[in-house]
């Protein structure tokens, strides 16, 4: 499994914040956005199909993170394996469909195509995350806050490091879809209802013990379920 | 889109960038045959696939933020405006969309450098930077850059005075994070165009600074030998 569960701790194979022991960043001094061609074409297919609707990014990043192959995946392959996924779970396309190119089966009605002569105008509005309050806010900032320490096995955007953590509302964003719900499966019920996202600054020395260098600050975004007075 | 198109698989006429007579890895075969069958179902238009590629390799990358940053530098009210409304200011000067939609923006000062990471994933300012770089995604990032910031400057060749705190801002929403740095000394008189030459990548991530201005050359400089 993509997902390991070590004292306790349910997290997820995406989940690095904090993780020890991956060693250097070492950059380069020239970075180059590609190193294949089959990259570029991966990102490509993966924006086009993503742009018809069939799934929002919420759905993607869950998908992608409960790859069996996350962690020795190279970042284009697990974006491909992702949307053989997606279309599978949504019937767009089968196994043996994407493994031979060869279209087997009719096509499903997809909300939308992305069109040459549109990329331009639909990458310049992309996709708001806000939508109309339901409620007003609970906290307001300069508030104390603790982090929830619920450990979803599902999508969730509370990493593990920040979790069951005293903290301080810094700005709220306003209101946005909610992520644990707005990546269920299609099985389950689309559900796009928003919850408040705030930005919440952490003493590095909360997060990571006394050996932290005190001063420094680490913010997360959000969301109201994750959040109680503190 | 409506129902199945009758396309059959003449995938390989819009494929004009293959390498002829090399040998095609499994992962361009796997690309070639995921964009036929798309293409054949009529789920994607392949022509706007080599848009989105130049769209992302050519178009839309660091130079755009660097106009940002260059602006809030010689103009105090487009600063003012950046921190009150970064989406309108940014949008003022063409760039919204797709991975900006809740774009902010965090200055940098001298008693406070802001560092922008995605610990779950690898969100990223795409209007103002682009594509992430590798190393923004990699797994040593993502790990370190909440934990030890400090260290993770200094790989980058970044060393800030001891005083300056680290505030790290982990994108784990859909807002975006663009740093503005400080602006370097001794570029009183530089141009606008010329300032934004100095606002690298990195500078605008957090994990760099910006490039100092190329000393003006002197006569007793000019005779060293």
């Amino acid at each position: 499994m993509s997902q390991s569960s070590t004292a306790g701790t349910w997290r997820s194979a995406a989940d690095m914040g904090g993780l020890p022991g991956l060693g250097a960043i070492d950059p380069p001094p020239e970075e180059v956005l590609f190193h294949d061609a089959w990259e570029r074409k991966a990102l490509a297919l993966t924006l086009a199909i993503g742009a018809t609707g069939s799934w929002t990014i919420d759905h993607a990043r869950a998908a992608r993170e409960s790859l069996p192959r996350y962690s020795s995946n190279s970042y284009y392959q697990t974006w491909l394996d992702a949307l053989d996924v997606l279309m599978q779970e949504r019937g767009l396309a089968s196994a043996t469909e994407l493994a031979t190119g060869i279209s087997e089966a009719p096509s499903v009605k997809l909300p939308r195509t992305l069109f040459a002569s549109d990329v331009a105008a639909a990458l310049a509005r992309g996709s708001s995350a806000a939508r109309t309050p339901q409620a007003t806010a609970k906290f307001s900032v300069g508030m104390a806050v603790k982090t929830s320490m619920v450990m979803p096995r599902g999508h969730t955007r509370l990493p593990v490091y920040a979790r069951g953590k005293k903290g301080v509302i810094a700005a709220i964003r306003g209101c946005h879809v909610f992520p644990d719900r707005h990546s269920a499966r299609p099985t389950a019920p689309f559900d796009d209802r928003p919850e408040w996202l705030y930005t919440v600054v952490f003493d590095s020395t909360e997060l990571w013990g006394i050996g932290a260098e005190a001063g420094n600050h680490v913010s997360i975004d959000a969301w109201e379920p994750y959040l109680e007075s503190a | 889109m409506t129902d199945p198109k009758p396309t059959a698989a003449d995938d390989h006429d819009h494929d004009h960038d293959h390498d002829h007579g090399s040998e095609l890895s499994a992962m361009d075969l796997r690309v070639r045959a995921l964009e036929t069958l798309l293409t054949a179902k009529g789920y994607i238009d392949p022509a706007a696939l080599d848009v989105l590629i130049e769209t992302y390799e050519s178009r839309i990358g660091p130079h755009c933020g660097a106009q940002v940053v260059a602006r809030a530098w010689i103009d105090t009210d487009y600063r003012d405006w950046l921190r009150r409304d970064a989406m309108a200011a940014i949008a003022s000067l063409g760039f919204s969309g797709r991975q900006g939609e809740h774009l902010v923006v965090v200055e940098n000062t001298p008693e406070e450098h802001n560092l922008v990471v995605c610990t779950l994933c690898s969100c990223y300012p795409w209007p103002v930077l682009g594509l992430p770089p590798v190393w923004y995604k990699s797994a040593p990032y993502r790990a370190r850059a909440v934990s030890d910031p400090r260290s993770v400057l200094a790989e980058f060749g970044t060393q800030l005075p001891l005083a300056t705190r680290i505030r790290v801002w982990d994108s784990t929403a859909e807002v975006r994070y663009l740093v503005l740095p400080l602006r370097p000394d001794g570029t009183e008189d530089l141009s606008e165009s010329e300032l934004a030459a100095l606002v690298t990548r990195d500078s605008m991530i957090g994990t760099r600074v910006p490039l100092l201005p190329e000393p003006p050359l002197t006569y007793s400089q000019q005779s060293t030998p």
